[in-house]
């Protein structure tokens, strides 16, 4: 199985070596090679689970409670000015 | 001192024989003693421990209804969010991180005057079965020091079962509470899914994640579950029914218990001496009087499989908010925004966790989707219905908890499916969000042996009882490593 | 020469009118200092989870239902994943399969004719915060940004039509249709302007009479109705010219240059975006029950075709008083009580129309603002009638009454403005005037019968408007003869 690593790290925004393109691109094979092990299993009436225990409608009331301590979110962030997150350039 | 359980110190504290700040100095002078060899923890919060030790103290004197876990130490797993107090989820992009904000659970414990000893080592993100995916160190089985503690919660394991804290928690996404549990010799419990708040629990697969008890004895691991378990309007998984009191469940008996022994589990791939131990637990259970038969989970093959699609596609999302912008570590290489995430999460995170954020965005990418991902989810479906299926004719099911004793350091460090295959006895349980718990049951070369017990959704109650049982006939829980 | 024929189809945002944000409890108000309106939830904190605000739900099934919607028995939320830094979790949590409602309808009036335009859908999802560019107005050019999350989080309604517009007027009527509705059921402030109401359009053109769309193109920044007729008349006009001069449109975004009136390319290096949507796992399926939806239902005020219909008819009004009446429903409600109380609805008609609008316009207020209830304005209308005061003197009491609140009597009584109708006492102010004036009176005595014009004129201007001006002539006349 033949897998664009380039274009993956891409949309995941994550930096690789050529050797971890390398690496990255025969382990995926191997493991989504192993993950192709599903289509054995017939699934044609099957619904999809997505939460094992079956919930429906959790709200909350719509109230503003303002946060005890937004300056400590400010404090993580690796740059900031004038109360914002700075970011560098951006080059579409 | 520290070698007791918290059911057992929460007796000498009441009968004041002993105070909370004893217990803590003896922890810490544990800690002090062993660490460099176990190397457990990710950071130490010894003066907010002996803060909490104190006040319990005060509470105790003052005679005021004392519950179970005041006083008593406990370690917490680095992926849960302790406010102002570091939290790295062992990953060097979160090497500085000092959250806004206390996981619920956090303040649940800090509420009862629990007294938090420090933040536990895990593999990064809790992605691993080892720890040695942490961005800092492996932690160390203290059973053999050359062997992993499991993982991801191997710190937590680890530090139980060498005394350096009285309890723990830790995070289970595919077995990462019983497998550490297991490889140490200690108690696990995954909670059914939405038992537990996952409030303040930094995500790595967020509809298999679960918090859980990791104790010396199953006692134990019933006080923490009532500790911990509830609803929380923080999350809307949380499944808001009334928690029982689950320290009532512990009850000496098997009577007629209905067992499932998961035959599946039983057969290629499982190490026989681990074979053997689960046989003989099986007939432990029938000597109480419980009913054991064999039953065949057709779909488990494919749990794996399904794991692995699901649980990265859910972590390749999560984890994209290390970026470098809000909080954590950012790039000195960031020429302009496009380049500083790239190398922000380059430098940031390790390997293990760059593999499955990469297979989790390649199936959820387009013309991906349904091969993969959409696939997995219906797998699943068919996961859960053979446990429904099962649940029908049993009350708890029983297999090993792994496959094997803890492995060597470095012998599966370079074969990630190998690793991936070995989870094969937990994962399943976490697809269906049932419940499960990891005793010890045998011992193969000097290395404990876990039983893993599975209950329906919602049944703590019963697979707590099971386990309480057994380990009434067995003294394995009672057995600790010399270091 | 072609015929072409102009298919348009618009992605509608407008933020909802609740107090708090979508997922977690930070105030949605706006001109806070930056990044206050913010907690751990919204800046996408590790180990954070959102929750679902059940009035974000509850306004946008109200809104489905006067689009005519079908209200889909489960729907749920899926994370939409792209790395941008105004986006905390580098993902959106909207609606993807399964949204809130689908196959509405809005019916709107282009030009006397009446259309009917098809709603695809209405889903839920989050806005994202905002970036300020150093140096730039534009991120083109700019150096490093600056984010503030105040406004991450709002609950964001997008609406969506079928191909169905087929001109730039066509669009601009709808979004006007629409913004009146969002207004009227109290969902949304919907002010383009200031991008509570937000709007992005697909445009592709085809000859006349063809059943193949052509190649579309997307219309972004189109920040008021204005906008959306330029924009979309330019990019109109842009699409025929490439076409007849044998050109291909290209699938791309464009960005409307409202001081240009041109599209411009916003060709990104990434132009295939991948969202990898998947079902939010932190989040639980939406299955709004029958009870629930009833209860939304019985919320909703006449809407004001309806109700402009009912205005004409019952209180005798013209098409354009009924519409204007029924701009909104604080004014449609204000005239209806007023009617209540007095039985001239025409003449309230105009005074709410006139002098009233005229001090909320010149006071940037709404009606539902001001310290004035219908009942003071039917008083003082009845009071005309008696003839207790004029006209004239009641625009001085409307406007003393907006300034001050007080009573209607009560002003009347301070400023001494009762009208003078007894006789003595004018023929008293007469004979001043006379005597004042001798050379007027000389004037019409000698047959200028104009004359009397000016000394009625007098005789108000002494009395400061308190006589009737008919009343006035005929004494005057009386005593001059």
């Amino acid at each position: 199985m033949k897998i664009d690593v380039e274009h993956i790290a891409r949309l995941a925004r994550l930096g690789l070596t050529e050797q971890e393109k390398k690496l990255y691109g025969d382990q995926l094979s191997r493991i989504l090679g192993h993950a192709e092990e599903l289509n054995k299993l017939k699934t044609d009436n099957v619904a999809p689970t997505t939460h094992a225990i079956p919930m429906k409608n959790v709200f909350r009331e719509d109230k503003a409670i303002p946060c005890e301590d937004t300056e400590a979110i400010l404090r993580n962030a690796p740059a900031e000015e004038s109360n914002m997150f700075l970011v560098p350039r951006i080059i579409e | 001192m520290n070698s007791l359980t918290a059911h057992e110190l929460h007796q000498l504290l009441l009968n004041k024989k002993v105070s909370s700040v004893e217990i803590t100095e003896a922890v810490f002078k544990q800690i002090e003693k062993n660490e460099d060899k176990v190397k457990a923890y990710v950071s130490l919060t010894k003066e907010k421990a002996l803060k909490n030790a104190e006040e319990a103290d005060k509470r105790i004197r003052s005679g005021e209804n004392i519950p179970p876990l005041c006083g008593i130490p406990i370690a917490i797993k680095d992926n849960m969010c302790t406010k102002g107090t570091r939290t790295t989820c062992s990953s060097k992009i979160l090497n500085n991180y000092l959250p806004p904000y206390d996981a619920t659970i956090v303040k649940k414990l800090d509420d009862l005057l629990a007294v938090p000893t420090g933040k536990t080592n895990l593999d990064e993100f809790a992605m691993g079965s080892s720890t040695e995916n942490s961005g800092y160190f492996t932690t160390k089985n203290p059973w053999d020091l050359k062997t992993v503690p499991g993982g991801s919660s191997g710190g937590s394991a680890a530090a139980t079962a060498a005394d350096e804290c009285i309890l723990a928690l830790g995070s289970d996404t595919g077995g990462s509470i019983r497998q550490p549990a297991s490889f140490c010799g200690v108690v696990g419990l995954k909670p059914t899914y939405g038992l537990v708040s996952r409030y303040g629990l930094i995500a790595f697969a967020s509809s298999l994640d679960q918090i859980g008890p990791i104790t010396k004895d199953v006692t134990d691991a019933a006080l923490l579950l009532n500790a911990i378990a509830g609803y929380d309007q923080k999350d809307s998984t949380s499944v808001n029914r009334p928690v029982p009191n689950y320290q009532n469940s512990l009850v000496n008996s098997a009577d007629k218990l209905r067992i499932g022994l998961i035959s599946d589990l039983m057969g290629k791939g499982i190490d026989e001496d681990v074979k053997k131990a689960i046989k003989t637990a099986a007939r432990v259970f029938e000597s109480m009087g419980a009913i054991v038969e064999e039953v065949s989970m057709p779909t488990f093959e494919y749990a794996v499989p399904t794991y692995y699609i699901i649980a990265p596609a859910e972590a390749s999302s999560n984890l994209a908010r290390f970026d470098g912008v809000k909080f954590g570590h950012r790039s000195k290489e960031a020429p302009d925004l496009i380049n500083m995430y790239y190398n922000t999460r380059k430098e940031g995170f390790g390997s293990e966790v760059k593999r499955r954020i990469m297979i989790g965005t390649y199936v959820l990418s387009a013309g991906y989707y349904d091969a993969f991902y959409l696939k997995a989810l219906k797998a699943r479906t068919l996961i859960k219905q053979d446990f429904e299926k099962a649940f029908k004719r049993f009350d708890i099911l029983i297999s090993p908890t792994a496959p094997s004793v803890a492995f060597k350091i470095g012998e599966k460090a370079n074969d990630p499916l190998s690793m991936y295959l070995s989870d094969i006895a937990t994962i399943p349980v976490n697809l269906a969000g049932l419940p499960a718990i990891s005793l010890p049951c045998g011992f193969s070369k000097g290395l404990p042996i876990g039983l893993q017990i599975i209950g329906d959704a919602f049944a703590e109650e019963k697979t707590l009882q099971a386990a309480f049982a057994y380990e009434q006939h067995t003294d394995w829980h009672k057995k600790r490593p010399k270091l | 020469m072609t015929n072409w024929e102009t298919i348009i189809g618009l992605e509608i945002h407008a933020q909802l009118l609740t107090e708090s944000k979508m997922f977690c409890s930070c105030s949605t108000k706006f001109g806070a200092k930056p990044n206050t309106n913010i907690c751990p939830v919204c800046t996408g904190q590790p180990g954070v989870l959102p929750v679902t605000n059940k009035k974000a739900i509850a306004l946008a099934i109200k809104t489905a239902i006067i689009l005519n919607c079908k209200i889909e028995k489960t729907s749920i939320f899926a994370r939409k994943n792209y790395f941008y830094p105004d986006l905390p979790k580098d993902f959106q949590i909207s609606q993807y399969e399964l949204p809130l409602a689908v196959n509405g309808f809005i019916d709107i009036e282009v030009e006397g004719v009446k259309k009917r335009i098809g709603i695809t859908r209405v889903h839920l999802e989050e806005d994202a915060g905002k970036l300020v560019h150093k140096g730039s107005a534009r991120i083109m050019g700019a150096g490093e940004s600056l984010v503030d999350y105040n406004r991450t989080g709002t609950p964001l309604m997008e609406i969506v039509t079928e191909p169905d517009i087929r001109s730039s007027l066509e669009a601009k009527v709808f979004m006007e249709t629409l913004q009146h509705l969002l207004q009227f059921i109290g969902v949304c402030d919907a002010k383009m302007e200031e991008g509570s109401l937000r709007c992005d359009a697909n445009i592709s053109i085809r000859p006349e009479g063809a059943n193949k769309f052509g190649t579309k193109t997307e219309v972004k920044n189109m920040n008021s109705f204005r906008a959306v007729a330029k924009a979309l008349e330019a990019e109109e006009k842009r699409h025929k010219e490439v076409l007849q001069e044998g050109g291909k449109i290209i699938q791309e975004t464009r960005f409307f240059d409202d001081i240009a009136e041109t599209t411009i390319g916003m060709r990104s290096k990434e132009s295939a975006h991948d969202y990898r949507y998947f079902p939010e796992p932190d989040l639980v399926p939406i299955e709004p029950e029958h009870a629930w939806i009833e209860e939304i239902k019985k919320t909703i005020v006449e809407l004001p075709t309806k109700k402009a219909e009912r205005f004409e008819k019952d209180f005798e009004l013209s098409k354009a008083d009924a519409e204007f009446l029924t701009s909104t429903p604080a004014i449609a409600d204000f005239f209806e009580n007023c009617a209540k109380h007095y039985s001239k609805p025409k003449i309230a008609a105009n005074w709410i129309m006139g002098d009233l609008a005229a001090y909320l316009n010149a006071n940037n207020l709404t009606i539902d603002k001001i310290d004035f209830s219908p009942l003071k304005l039917a008083e003082m209308l009845g009071l005309i009638d008696k003839g207790t005061i004029s006209g004239k003197i009641a625009k001085i009491v409307l406007a003393e009454i907006l300034k001050t609140g007080k009573n209607v009597q009560d002003i009347i009584k301070d400023l001494g403005l009762t009208q003078i109708s007894d006789e003595s006492e004018i023929n008293n102010i007469i004979d001043e005037i006379i005597n004042n004036n001798p050379k007027q009176v000389a004037e019409f005595k000698s047959g200028k019968d104009p004359v009397i014009m000016f000394l009625v004129g007098q005789v108000m201007k002494a009395s400061k408007g308190r006589v009737k001006p008919d009343m006035a002539q005929e004494l005057l006349r009386r005593a001059l003869s």
